[in-house]
């Protein structure tokens, strides 16, 4: 049997994610989160595990460092990376959105959408048959339209009580977000049997909690 | 844009020092001489084709080509593959003389630069077609070739995935009933996202029988007894006839006694529209992404204006390589050191041992400064220095 060699995001989903490896079974060292050390080894499971800016897991994981990885749909949409996406874990749940300041209407002439998530936002409007400018930042997106940087923002909700706190209202929900699983699509075929094994392990807990 | 400095190169572009060329070498020469072995001749087509023809026949996405303008102002492509180039070559002349054609080549294709690095733009792809046979003879030999050129290129730790387009299509017709409804299912399997195939089934109206024909469909890889599973999925004829070409080309795999390299994954799909039967991708331990893929392509000829089937594969050498980790050693140079009173001995002593085969390097010591730093290569050397006989250090 070969290591398998997984890929965690760090923060929001982190929990939520390590919670359900174990409830499907996986000894998970209790220091991930806290341990200043990159990479785990947890040799009774024949796992290691490196946690990783939520954005990057498709990028290890696309290169084959990682064999699997746990990632926001929003990243995956985001990136466009060549894995294969085999498992909702329907975990972390939220939603891209387009947002902005109440009873406000987009600039004629070149309206500006600030985002984390060009691409999303870009194929977005382009769908919608409208032309806009998009403007990449890497957080508090919040702050464009209230400084006066953007007409609209595109980015993740969960509750929306950032959005209120702001004073900004939603004007469009563009696409729900729960995490997967991704796998390179080396490892999907050369460690085909301990991946099988992990993705029955995790649908079976996935559909038990369904129930639930 | 900021001044280039003197060392860059653009994105995707990759030298080849020394020790990595001598490790490619040995690799593609081991690749050739068991092409060869199997009765493929070489060809080489020019790097630029047009647009229109070649850039349009050819299986690589069109914003993955690099395009130029000739004087006419004719649109140029870089090769993106050598499948097209030889699909030309053989519907216009070759066709002619005989068929099938077996034509194998060892060249550079070039594909539009990447957003960040770790892609090549330009890389050296090996591989063969043959050309206007029908048979399932001519797709295994195709593949027991593939196995043999991975292992003689001292690869063993490596596993081809066969799928077969046709079962696919079929299936998905069968199913769904439009060409458009079909197209948009596979592509979630184009795109390898299984989530989203699962959830556009699912939404689809379809009796529950049929949503979990589609959904079983996914989980058809494996060994040779998904095709089992795989017949309960299809009615009809075309989808088990595609089926059993898979088992006849897999027991001639057996046959060639290469059937451990190869399971199935009926899923794969590794392009939209180009492959029409048989397709399979060949993937290496310690490599990210597949070294190699080919299958059946018997539209592409016509395109030429020679309708023929054909198949074939190509193989990814930088892909190879990383497979092969262990670096060639270079071959050993022997170096003669001469100063200018004894320049006759020194080049009698360097022609002596090139001619028995040796690697000689041939240096006036006035043009070295340092001499035990030039000579720390070298595998051996001699001196012709000074008044005094040679001799050996």
């Amino acid at each position: 049997m070969s290591m398998l060699t997984i890929a965690m995001p760090k923060g929001r989903i982190f929990e939520e994610a390590a919670a359900l490896m174990q409830e499907a079974g996986y000894q998970l060292p209790p220091e991930l989160d806290e341990s200043r050390k990159l990479i785990i080894e947890v040799p009774e499971e024949n796992m290691r595990f490196f946690l990783a800016k939520p954005m990057d897991v498709a990028t290890y994981v696309e290169h084959g460092v990682a064999d699997i990885g746990i990632a926001g749909k929003d990243v995956l949409l985001e990136e466009e990376r060549d894995v294969y996406e085999l498992l909702d874990l329907k975990i972390s749940p939220c939603y891209l959105a387009v947002a902005g300041i109440p009873d406000t209407s987009l600039n004629e002439v070149a309206p500006k959408i600030a985002t984390k998530y060009p691409t999303v936002a870009s194929a977005y409007f382009r769908e919608k048959g409208e032309q806009v400018e998009i403007i990449k930042l890497n957080g508090s997106i919040e702050l464009a339209p209230l400084i006066g940087l953007s007409d609209r923002i595109v980015d993740i909700v969960s509750t929306g009580q950032t959005l209120r706190e702001n004073g900004l209202v939603e004007y469009e929900t563009i696409v729900g977000i729960t995490s997967r699983l991704i796998v390179n699509p080396v490892s999907y075929r050369m460690k085909n049997k301990e991946i099988s094994t992990l993705v029955s392990r995790l649908t079976d807990t996935i559909e038990e909690k369904a129930v639930q | 844009m900021s001044k280039l400095l003197m060392f860059e190169k653009p994105v995707g572009m990759r030298d080849t020092l020394p020790h990595i060329y001598e490790t490619k070498r040995k690799l593609k020469e081991a690749a050739e001489s068991a092409m060869r072995s199997w009765g493929y001749r070489f060809i080489e087509t020019p790097a630029l084709e047009y647009y229109e023809t070649v850039g349009d026949a050819s299986a690589i996405l069109d914003r993955q080509l690099f395009k130029l303008l000739d004087q006419q102002g004719n649109t140029l492509v870089l090769r993106p593959d050598m499948t097209a180039p030889i699909a030309r070559v053989a519907a216009a002349k070759l066709l002619k003389e005989r068929v099938p054609l077996r034509l194998a080549y060892s060249a550079s294709v070039y594909r539009a630069q990447q957003r960040e690095g770790g892609r090549a733009a330009e890389f050296e792809q090996i591989g063969v077609e043959m050309i206007g046979d029908n048979t399932m003879s001519a797709d295994a030999e195709v593949i027991a070739l593939l196995v043999s050129v991975m292992k003689q290129a001292g690869l063993e730790n490596f596993q081809l995935s066969l799928g077969h387009i046709r079962f696919t299509d079929e299936l998905f017709r069968q199913i769904l009933g439009t060409e458009e409804r079909s197209e948009q299912l596979r592509r979630f399997l184009y795109e390898k996202n299984y989530v989203g195939y699962r959830e556009h089934v699912k939404s689809l109206p379809l009796s529950s029988i049929d949503k979990q024909r589609l959904l079983q469909f996914l989980s058809l890889s494996g060994g040779i007894e998904c095709l089992d599973e795989a017949v309960k999925l299809v009615e009809g004829s075309a989808g088990i006839e595609a089926l059993d070409e898979l088992k006849s080309v897999f027991s001639r795999l057996q046959e060639y006694g290469v059937d451990q390299y190869v399971t199935f994954d009926l899923p794969l799909v590794s392009h939209m529209s180009y492959y029409t039967g048989l397709v399979f991708e060949v993937y290496a331990d310690g490599v990210g992404a597949p070294v190699g893929n080919g299958g059946r392509y018997d539209d592409l000829l016509q395109k030429f204006g020679y309708p023929a089937g054909a198949t074939g594969f190509g193989l990814r050498v930088d892909f190879l390589l990383e497979a092969l980790e262990q670096l060639e050693e270079e071959a050993g140079v022997h170096c003669v050191l001469f100063s200018n009173e004894r320049r006759i001995e020194a080049i009698q002593e360097a022609q002596k041992r090139r001619a028995a085969g040796e690697y000689v390097l041939l240096q006036d010591v006035a043009g070295v400064k340092d001499v035990d730093k030039f000579t720390e290569t070298c595998k051996s050397v001699t001196f012709f220095v000074g008044k005094s006989t040679g001799g050996n250090a």
